[in-house]
């Protein structure tokens, strides 16, 4: 942003025009994210909250084996999405960008992949269930193909159930990053390539993927922080069998016992800013923005 | 952009467009299906085949007492979804404006705005309600509900606004002033009109942002739920198609209001191109 004189010629202006925002960004982000970190602090008894200050909730969540396996588990999830996401993502991208030549399609077919995002979730998640259950779509299909005769249980109520719902939620986040980073490519980067004797192959491997580091990167943030946020698509996908972080601490709120959850959120956060730091770390994201 | 200089096209692009191909099918296959499936006759069950073709399980919604007060979460979901649309709008280009200059905050509300982003939605939606309840005010879908999803809708309005404002000239404010045009009148016949387009896309995820919330409304609605709420709740209760039938009428919604946005873009732009022809 730069320093242009202000509309009304007052330096006072911006703080009026921002003040709206700031106000709304207080009372409902940082003041609320404050009382969870205050209330993980607070004591708790089984049934009330006492303000006191007290390390016993963390005590029992970082004590607890279910921890690390929750957290293992959620990081299990993170990573699998994160993979098909980048290499999918990568490919869509990689396709509009390299091999459709009219920009008005290419326009329309990023389009086509950015609308699902206006639609809701859960109805996406559960458009799911149709084609994987027991007696769905691809069970009849592979018997009628004779492929296997008892129709599989782990198509829907699995891990790969949760994983699935989550590509198909989150790819987008992916590919409108990705998207970005390569529109922005110079083609006289690539005509020089070939020009002295790159193969396609290292076009790609030399040139495309590094100028777009930047839209991975961000589109790397997303998703790891949606997947380890996420507490419904993996109770409902999973049929319970499965858990994440934040579903159990959706369990931890559902009894009340906010304090526990308060403490198991903080420490969710802390290992989600350490990654999304970790990828900070790789690509200076605000440099490259700014170009 | 297109920079593939060969005249024929090669394998690499059949292979790939294929592969699009796949993901667009991947993309809206399911959601297709979930459609059809809502049309499904009064005896047919949650998968294929269909049992004749009937509205039955859309009537079904709306007469059954089983699904709980879907009508008033539909109603406040628009209600909100509006509000949302209208201070997303609003609030989003001041602070976008705001923005172009420097001044002091700048840095910690923006960051404020990005966490906001990451933070999962859960955890807000607890932050939120539990300073209400410290604080001793009521918890309602109209004020914790519409602070919890302006935590939502605000940053991506933000960083849209960012993108749209990028592209302007700030020359045409200066021009409008040095003819003597007040604050007010630089904003009201030029600032708004050039942002119009981008306003509108501001506006689109205000709505669509607000009306499929669910993570952060949750906690913060108090008693009365809005529609995504409903709907999670009968992902684990009901087991018939008319899950399939409130997904369409959501999902017609959405599309509706995607439609409307797209269409007005087209229109201003298209009125645009005819001015500058003459």
């Amino acid at each position: 942003m730069s320093g242009r004189s202000s509309p009304s010629g007052r330096p006072l202006a911006p703080y009026l025009q921002v003040a709206p925002l700031a106000f709304i960004m207080l009372t409902m982000v940082g003041i609320p994210l404050v009382t969870v970190v205050m209330l993980s602090f607070w004591e708790f008894d089984g049934i009330a909250v006492y303000p006191a200050f007290t390390w016993a909730n963390y005590a029992e969540v970082l004590s607890s084996p279910v921890t690390l396996t929750l957290f293992l588990a959620t990081l299990k999830y993170a990573f699998l999405t994160l993979l098909a996401t980048t290499l999918i993502g990568f490919t869509c991208s990689y396709f509009l960008v390299f091999h459709v030549r009219n920009l008005k399609v290419q326009i329309g077919l990023f389009l086509l992949c950015t609308i699902p995002f206006w639609t809701s979730n859960v109805i996406r998640m559960v458009s799911w269930i149709p084609f994987l259950g027991r007696e769905g779509l691809f069970n009849s299909m592979l018997i009628k193909a004779g492929l296997i005769e008892q129709p599989l249980d782990i198509l829907l109520y699995s891990d790969f159930a949760v994983v699935l719902t989550y590509i198909h939620l989150f790819t987008l986040f992916m590919i409108v990053p990705i998207f970005n980073s390569m529109a922005k490519i110079n083609p006289n980067l690539i005509e020089a390539a070939r020009d002295a004797g790159a193969t396609p192959a290292q076009i790609l491997w030399n040139v495309i993927i590094p100028l777009s580091k930047t839209g991975i990167a961000l589109g790397s943030i997303f998703v790891v922080t949606l997947v380890m946020g996420d507490f419904f698509v993996v109770r409902v996908m999973s049929g319970g069998q499965s858990a994440s972080v934040v579903s159990a601490m959706k369990n931890n709120i559902d009894q009340l016992y906010y304090p526990v959850a308060s403490a198991m959120a903080v420490l969710l956060v802390t290992v989600v800013l350490l990654m999304v730091t970790a990828i900070l770390r790789v690509v200076d994201i605000r440099a490259e923005l700014a170009r | 952009m297109t920079q593939t200089n060969t005249p024929h096209r090669g394998l690499a692009f059949y292979l790939l467009a294929a592969f699009f191909g796949l993901f667009v099918v991947f993309l809206y296959g399911p959601m297709l299906m979930i459609f059809i499936l809502s049309f499904q006759g009064p005896t047919g069950g949650l998968t294929f085949p269909m049992h004749g073709v009937s509205f039955h399980w859309f009537g079904d919604l709306w007469s059954s007492s089983r699904y709980g007060d879907l009508g008033g979460a539909f109603r406040r979901s628009l209600v909100l979804g509006g509000l949302s649309l209208v201070i997303t709008a609003v609030v989003c280009l001041f602070a976008g404006l705001a923005f172009r200059h420097r001044f002091w905050g700048a840095g910690p509300i923006f960051y404020l705005a990005i966490v906001s982003l990451v933070v999962p939605g859960i955890l807000l939606g607890l932050g939120i309600s539990q300073l209400f309840q410290l604080l001793g005010i009521q918890l309602s879908w109209w004020l914790s509900g519409l602070g919890a999803h302006l935590s939502w809708t605000l940053p991506f309005g933000l960083l849209i606004m960012f993108a749209v404002l990028n592209r302007f000239d700030g020359s045409w404010e200066e021009a409008a002033r040095d003819a003597g045009a007040s604050a007010w009148q630089v904003l009201s016949y030029v600032t708004v009109p050039i942002l119009f387009p981008g306003l509108i896309a501001v506006a689109l995820f205000g709505f669509t942002l607000s009306y499929d919330e669910m993570p952060r409304s949750l906690l913060t609605v108090g008693g009365n739920n809005t529609l995504p709420i409903e709907i999670s709740n009968m992902t684990t209760n009901v087991t018939t198609p008319a899950l399939y039938a409130i997904g369409t009428v959501t999902s017609a919604v959405s599309f509706l209001v995607i439609a409307a946005a797209f269409v007005a873009i087209a229109i201003v732009q298209k009125r645009r191109a005819r001015a500058q022809k003459g």
